[in-house]
């Protein structure tokens, strides 16, 4: 059977003033149902521009995808029309993102909105709605205000159904984002992508809302990414994780894996530079420069100009991905010798 | 000898906004701050760590006078800030220095870094007695303290990154010469390899110029790393005060021990 | 612009801000459409009387024997009641039409930023009272106004000006405060404040600056407009008297031969809409560049 979501070998340019910046360079990524992919790096790395290839959102032009393919279950998605993305949007694909004051329409209640998205997957898979074939209008709706309460009451919001009738500005911003995950789970997504879901929110409800996505991966059986900076959210809410770096997928595997035993520089860099209760004052390790530009990226790695372990040969060749150990695999010609040093 | 005095005393402060009473509806008062009494000693690195609607920002905007508070005293070097004199307070705005959260939001876009930087150079021109040149070389000289270089002066915030703005932001805020700096969430818009980089600057700093520190955050991790003192505050009221330490291996309030228990740690 | 300007994007970074804006600009083809329009207008602004065919009408000179001929080579837009070639009249008019919109344009934002930057900056009773004044201005319809003012003041180039002016600076005033109470809202605006910066330097140094773009895009908008006003007051016959050629003048004398002699109506209408198209194309192109959160 096909993975529910392959991305394979896929590049993106961006044509902007300066010139065509290649900001997805080759990226492979398979995401199976009930796992949880965190998807990392700096900002600038590609991250949440391939999750918005997914869900072909990534405005065109200025983005142009000039090989490769995003397949969801073996169909490749890249061919289809705006059109065809919508119906798959929200009923195949849910989305998640970062800012739950924006994605919300003030004007109308939430259960209204709920109701929408609800009726919109429903004509695709009338199974949602769990009410007898050809019913009417009123019955489907009376349905879909059913779920939306329903739905609601999984992600956690208190008096569920009496807060159908509230509007967006009555609810805190971390009970905004539960509504949208609710908006996003409401058509029962084979694939969710959450965009920094939680960066905006506090920690304590942020803890809760990655268990929210936890229970309901396992629930519903579907497979998420989750697009994040922060590789504590990984360690505590992913089975699989991918370190992306200027447009490549230069680490991957299973959490325990790629953080518990990281080979990539880049990963161990970016872990290194989490201050822990071990850390010594002014110990911290940072990691110099800045990503590069991509219009002109650098020779060969393109980690290598920031990288500690980077040697001649590394501006020479671009690494490819290779196995380290079961499901890992990080792009780094030294990656044999980079295992040897992981646990000193 | 060691100067006992603290350097910031913050005695009892209270802070309510007042209610609205209109023809759509009312709302009721709101207490920001709450009876909250802290001090901050000369040099060291003081955290306040609160999730959003605690209160941090009115206590910052008090600190900075930017607000008064409704009851209790703000102290400065032992000088209650509400009997200063506006001659005193313009003196005293070179003295407290913010770094704010949001490094793409707080340069004004249409001015250059020498201009940002030098700007509380040329208000405070009375105290500081720089002339034009002068304080174009503070600014270069500024800059190659937060790590960037005279050649950055004569462009615009646009062009620099997250980081790199955070910090002109804090050669901007060192500019006056101040003693305590207000670090408001500096480092939380910013990604983990660029906040690593601050923060060791920040050490630096600390370490050339003798500041003290006013550390705002959320993230538990970086308050442990760069505070010796630490204060809990929730919904206006301080919860648990001391040393970082003390709080994060033995943590009393239950407020503390959920928010040690939400901390996504790097773990496998 | 040569090279050496492209190889160090750094180096001159005035230079290259402007290259970025017209990057931006040229992506939309009405954009630059609107461009070309609105430069062929300010050519003719500056140039059409020098160049029209036959000064001599323009001058006010009279051809009875050649009245009312149909557009042919010799007369391109036929000529009119007077025997006077209409190109020529509609390139002339060009001269007053533009520089009385921009008149208008530049008067009314200079009042209307003054008002509104006073008015969101001191907030309180000094808002409240500026902004009813604003309003009350805005109740009058705009050309009875203009027509009002002119027709205490007299007619002539100047006093047409003042009083469309003294009609249009209400948006201005609007648009700007609304800016300026935002702006007041930013952080930096926040920053300046703590390092004790004085309420004039914050207006001037910190908020003004970020209005600019806003105000801008508006005035570019508005060109065409005010031409039509101008046109508009030419028209009813209180503005520039003639022989001085102006396009609503033109339109107005025409009326009376239309639909027989269509020509002499055409060419200062399709000036107009020109003028006003271009003008509009440009404003939209402006906004995608200056103000890039407000395009749709």
């Amino acid at each position: 059977m096909a993975s529910l979501l392959e991305i394979r070998d896929l590049h993106l340019h961006m044509r902007s003033y300066e010139g065509s910046a290649h900001v997805l360079n080759g990226i492979n990524l398979t995401v199976n149902r009930g796992e949880i992919w965190g998807l990392v790096g700096e900002s600038g790395c590609g991250k949440s521009l391939t999750g918005l290839s997914v869900s072909r959102l990534a405005a065109s032009p200025p983005a142009t995808y000039s090989k490769g393919q995003i397949l969801l279950e073996g169909k490749d998605l890249l061919p289809l029309t705006q059109g065809e993305m919508q119906k798959l949007r929200g009923k195949r694909i849910g989305m998640i993102f970062q800012d739950p004051t924006t994605n919300l329409n003030p004007a109308f209640r939430i259960g209204e909105q709920l109701v929408d998205v609800a009726l919109a997957a429903a004509a695709q898979d009338e199974s949602i709605l769990d009410c007898p074939p050809a019913s009417g209008n009123r019955t489907r709706r009376a349905a879909a205000m059913r779920l939306a309460g329903e739905m609601l009451e999984k992600v956690g919001i208190p008096n569920a159904q009496a807060r159908l009738a509230s509007y967006p500005h009555e609810f805190s911003g971390g009970m905004r984002q539960r509504v949208l995950i609710a908006m996003a789970m409401i058509g029962r997504p084979d694939l969710l992508i959450a965009d920094e879901p939680t960066t905006a929110l506090d920690v304590s409800i942020q803890a809760q809302i990655l268990k929210q996505i936890k229970v309901n991966v396992a629930e519903y059986d579907m497979g998420v990414v989750l697009i994040t900076h922060n590789l504590g959210v990984v360690a505590q809410t992913c089975s699989h994780v991918a370190v992306m770096y200027a447009g490549n997928i230069v680490e991957s595997g299973p959490v325990a894996a790629v953080i518990g035993k990281p080979v990539h520089p880049y990963t161990r860099a970016l872990l290194s530079a989490i201050p822990t209760k071990e850390t010594k004052r002014g110990a911290l390790k940072g990691l110099a420069g800045a990503v590069p530009n991509l219009i002109n990226p650098p020779p060969g790695c393109r980690f290598a100009p920031r990288c500690a372990f980077a040697q001649a040969a590394c501006t020479r060749e671009t690494p490819a991905a290779e196995s380290v150990g079961p499901n890992h695999s990080a792009a780094c010609i030294r990656a044999t010798e980079m295992e040897a040093l992981t646990h000193d | 000898m060691i100067d006992t005095t603290p350097m910031l005393e913050i005695c009892d402060v209270s802070k309510i906004y007042p209610g609205r009473r209109g023809m759509f509806g009312s709302s009721a008062e709101v207490h920001a701050l709450s009876n909250v009494s802290l001090s901050v000693r000369r040099g060291e690195s003081f955290g306040l760590v609160g999730e959003s609607g605690s209160g941090k920002t009115t206590m910052t905007r008090s600190i900075l006078q930017l607000e008064k508070p409704t009851s209790g005293a703000i102290r400065f070097m032992g000088k209650d800030m509400a009997q200063l004199s506006s001659t005193e307070i313009r003196h005293l705005r070179s003295r407290i220095q913010i770094v704010f959260q949001d490094p793409y939001a707080s340069l004004n876009p249409r001015m250059s870094v020498h201009d940002i930087v030098t700007e509380p150079m040329l208000i405070h021109v009375g105290s500081l007695g720089l002339n034009a040149r002068q304080r174009t070389d503070r600014a270069a000289e500024l800059l190659s303290l937060v790590g960037l270089g005279p050649q950055h002066l004569r462009r615009y915030p646009h062009e620099f990154s997250g980081g790199q703005r955070q910090r002109i932001c804090i050669a901007r805020a060192l500019a006056s010469g101040p003693e305590l700096l207000i670090l408001d969430e500096p480092t939380s818009a910013l990604d983990v390899s660029v906040q690593a980089q601050v923060l060791n600057l920040l050490f630096d700093l600390q370490d050339k110029l003798g500041l003290t520190y006013f550390f705002i955050s959320h993230d538990l991790a970086v308050v442990r790393y760069l505070c010796d003192r630490v204060a809990l505050i929730l919904h206006g009221k301080i919860v648990e005060e001391g040393s970082s330490d003390e709080i994060f291996d033995n943590p009393k309030s239950n407020y503390a021990k959920m928010l040690i228990g939400a901390m996504p740690e790097v773990r496998v | 612009m040569t090279d050496s300007v492209s190889t160090d994007l750094h180096s001159l970074p005035k230079y290259d801000k402007l290259r970025r804006a017209f990057f931006r600009f040229r992506q939309s083809k009405l954009s630059l459409l609107g461009g070309v329009l609105v430069a062929l207008v300010l050519f003719f602004t500056a140039f059409g009387t020098a160049l029209a065919p036959y000064p001599e009408h323009v001058a006010g000179g009279v051809d009875t024997a050649n009245r009312f001929i149909p557009p042919s080579w010799a007369y391109p837009f036929g000529t009119n009641e007077l025997g006077q070639d209409v190109l020529s009249l509609v390139m002339a008019g060009t001269t007053v039409s533009v520089l009385a919109g921009f008149g208008v344009v530049l008067i009314g934002s200079v009042i209307g930023t003054v008002v509104g930057a006073i008015a969101g900056f001191a907030g309180g009773w000094i808002d409240e009272a500026l902004m009813r004044l604003t309003d009350l201005t805005l109740t009058i319809p705009g050309l009875i106004l203009a027509m009002a003012i002119a027709a205490a003041l007299g007619p002539g180039f100047g006093n047409m000006v003042i009083a469309i002016s003294l009609s249009w600076w209400p948006g201005y005033a609007r648009l700007v405060r609304g800016e300026v109470l935002a702006a007041r809202e930013e952080v930096y605006v926040t920053a300046a404040r703590a390092i004790g910066a004085t309420p004039q330097r914050i207006l001037f140094r910190h908020i003004l600056p970020n209005t600019v773009s806003p105000i801008i895009v508006k005035m570019s908008l508005d060109m065409g407009f005010a031409i039509l006003t101008v046109a508009g007051l030419g028209f009813i016959g209180i503005g520039v008297r003639p022989p001085t050629p102006e396009w609503g003048t033109l339109l107005s004398i025409s009326r009376s031969y239309m639909p027989d002699f269509w020509w002499t109506a055409m060419a200062p209408g399709m000036a107009m809409f020109v003028a006003v198209f271009g003008f509009n194309l440009l404003g939209d192109g402006l906004r995608d560049v200056l103000d890039p959160k407000a395009r749709r």
